[in-house]
């Protein structure tokens, strides 16, 4: 039962495919406060799908509801064309949806090089015997995705840290570590829950490289939450607006930019 | 060199090895801690339940005999056979794998997100069942414990030694399980440290003890780490069981070796392995030497009993987090 949709190519010549993930009627209550309410959006293979809006208006837990943290009250998910069952989020992430989180979810005791490997987790197959033995298939799977991890930390620049331990890094590396970590998963799926926040003008700008250049270069499905409009609109092929637990807007840059409704949730209601 | 020196030497080393089995305990505890943050009251009935099921399978004892024979009238005791000690060993590690999953399965799933307040009386309820079904098993009697470990004074060493110090120094009386005690023990950290660094899922397990929400993040099943904890745990019980039941027989004191770990935790803080051996070895000869130089002589003897506890609370003081355990940082 899906229908699917016409890829599109964009003009900077990324192919934009079918539907990836899709959220139907999706609603989210804690007790009696309803943090989302009936929303639903896609998210399409290849894409820079951007879900944006005021603190507080459930962009959090759209994407808790995505990664497996949060189980919706209503709706349904749907996966690569197939409805999703309730599943725990160590689940999610074994099925290709790597996160990162808001407040830097790292393990601070281990290394940086530690850290992103443990994203290797689900391509390392060799069960508890053979990892005691270690010698043999144990050793080889770990040199391999030793090799892949080594590609991921070039390429997002932190050779320098390699063996520092997380914990003394300052705050925006640490958010590139937590990148690379979600990266060193190969991800279908990559959700970075403000990636942005707190970060300072230049941080920010090389943050936005790495976004580009993980979905040109891997071809890796992007959605990100920010609630700083002007990056997420020079970033992303099409945005989800939320306010208050509803979708107000969703589209273009463009289109999403000059819809009045997203005009009054972010500069206050002003029609004269 | 004095005698009173060479003797004081004796009493170190044998703190020492004392200390290494206090160590053993509780590094089961830092190991379940570390993981999921509970503090297990239950390592030390799970040292003794361990050593009791050792003994009943390598005599073929019929487990739930009494209970059995309460119920149908029979006399049963015994299969009739004996179990070699390595099989024995081998199959008590599966009894203690299953343990580990049947504790996850039943009590800790459900309480996932719980206040440690609410797991750690869990452990005790734990503790307690464990113990009974212990007893109901393989009965209340004490057993002896011998699985081929070498035991009695060293005479090579005691040779060796005498007459350091003078004609009436008769040489360090060392006993040969302690000796043993401690090469296995070694061996049992090495491994430890070994599988937590270089594998998978002991770079999962290091991952799950430092967050849960990001190695959830990244595909790590937390009831598979669980299990896996719960079972090297039981494995570390049942080698510091086969070792006290092999020194002083297996007995259902036993289980109280899990208060001594305690001081030896404070000591050496409830999250580094490090420092549970460290932690022992202060406790061991620091109760030792203070017997032998301040207790026996002046203070009437038997300070062993509680000079640990004093010690612990000495350290309390200074340093909360013990020598080893993570700064506690308030951030304001």
């Amino acid at each position: 039962m899906k229908d699917s949709v016409e890829p599109y190519v964009t003009a900077d010549g990324r192919t934009i495919g079918d539907r990836m993930m899709e959220m139907r009627n999706i609603t989210l209550r804690f007790g009696g406060v309803v943090a989302i309410k009936d929303i639903s959006f896609d998210i399409r293979e290849g894409e820079i799908r951007a879900i944006i809006g005021p603190n507080g208006a459930g962009k959090s837990s759209m994407l808790n509801v995505i990664s497996g943290f949060y189980h919706p009250q209503e709706g349904e998910v749907w996966f690569r064309g197939e409805k999703r069952p309730a599943m725990k989020p160590y689940q999610v992430a074994q099925q290709g949806v790597a996160r990162t989180f808001q407040n830097i979810a790292l393990f601070n005791g281990m290394s940086v090089l530690d850290n992103v490997m443990t994203g290797r987790l689900r391509q390392m197959k060799t069960g508890l015997w053979s990892q005691m033995i270690w010698k043999g298939p144990a050793e080889r799977e770990e040199v391999e995705n030793r090799e892949a991890v080594e590609k991921i930390i070039d390429f997002l620049e932190i050779q320098a840290i390699r063996k520092t331990p997380v914990g003394r890094l300052p705050y925006g590396l640490k958010k590139r570590v937590e990148l690379a970590r979600a990266l060193a998963a190969e991800p279908d799926l990559l959700l970075l829950d403000e990636p942005m926040a707190g970060m300072n003008v230049e941080e920010k700008e090389d943050m936005s490289r790495f976004i580009l250049d993980v979905n040109d270069e891997f071809g890796t499905t992007i959605a990100l939450i920010e609630h700083d409009m002007g990056v997420v609109m020079d970033l992303s092929d099409r945005v989800v607006v939320m306010d208050y637990g509803r979708k107000i807007g969703d589209g273009t840059p463009d289109e999403v930019r000059n819809n009045p409704d997203v005009i009054d949730a972010y500069l206050g209601v002003d029609h004269d | 060199m004095s005698d009173q020196f060479y003797y004081g030497i004796e009493v170190l080393l044998n703190g020492l090895m004392a200390g290494v089995l206090y160590a053993l305990v509780a590094l089961g505890f830092v190991l379940i801690y570390k993981a999921s943050g509970i503090f297990n009251y239950a390592q030390g009935v799970m040292a003794l339940f361990a050593a009791l099921t050792l003994v009943g399978i390598m005599e073929g004892q019929i487990p739930f005999s009494h209970l059995i024979n309460a119920i149908f009238g029979t006399d049963l005791h015994h299969f009739g056979w004996e179990v070699p000690a390595l099989l024995a060993i081998l199959l008590t590690v599966g009894v203690m794998v299953l343990f580990a999953i049947a504790v996850q399965r039943f009590i800790f799933r459900h309480l996932v997100g719980q206040e440690p307040i609410i797991l750690f009386m869990a452990t005790i309820g734990l503790a307690y069942f464990l113990e009974g079904v212990g007893d109901l098993m393989w009965g209340s009697d004490i057993k002896t414990l011998d699985v081929g470990i070498p035991q009695g004074g060293s005479f090579w060493i005691e040779d060796m030694t005498a007459g350091l110090g003078s004609e009436n120094f008769f040489g360090f009386f060392i006993d040969k399980l302690d000796i043993v005690a401690t090469i296995v023990a070694i061996v049992l950290v090495a491994a430890l440290v070994a599988f937590s660094q270089f594998t998978k899922q002991g770079r999962a397990l290091r991952a799950v003890a430092d967050d849960h929400q990001a190695a959830l993040s990244v595909g790590i099943s937390l009831n598979f780490i669980w299990i896996l904890v719960w079972s090297i745990a039981g494995f570390v019980a049942l080698v510091a069981g086969i070792m006290w039941g092999a020194k002083s027989g297996v007995q259902f004191s036993l289980s109280l070796i899990a208060l001594k770990a305690l001081p030896v935790l404070m000591l050496g803080g409830f999250t580094s392995i490090p420092g549970a051996i460290v932690g022992g070895l202060i406790i061991g000869v620091g109760e030792k030497l203070f017997e032998f130089l301040i207790g026996a002589p002046y203070l009437g003897g038997a300070t062993e009993n509680w000079f640990a506890y004093v010690l612990a609370l000495i350290f309390l003081v200074f340093r909360p987090q013990g020598l080893f355990g993570e700064r506690i940082i308030e951030r304001v």
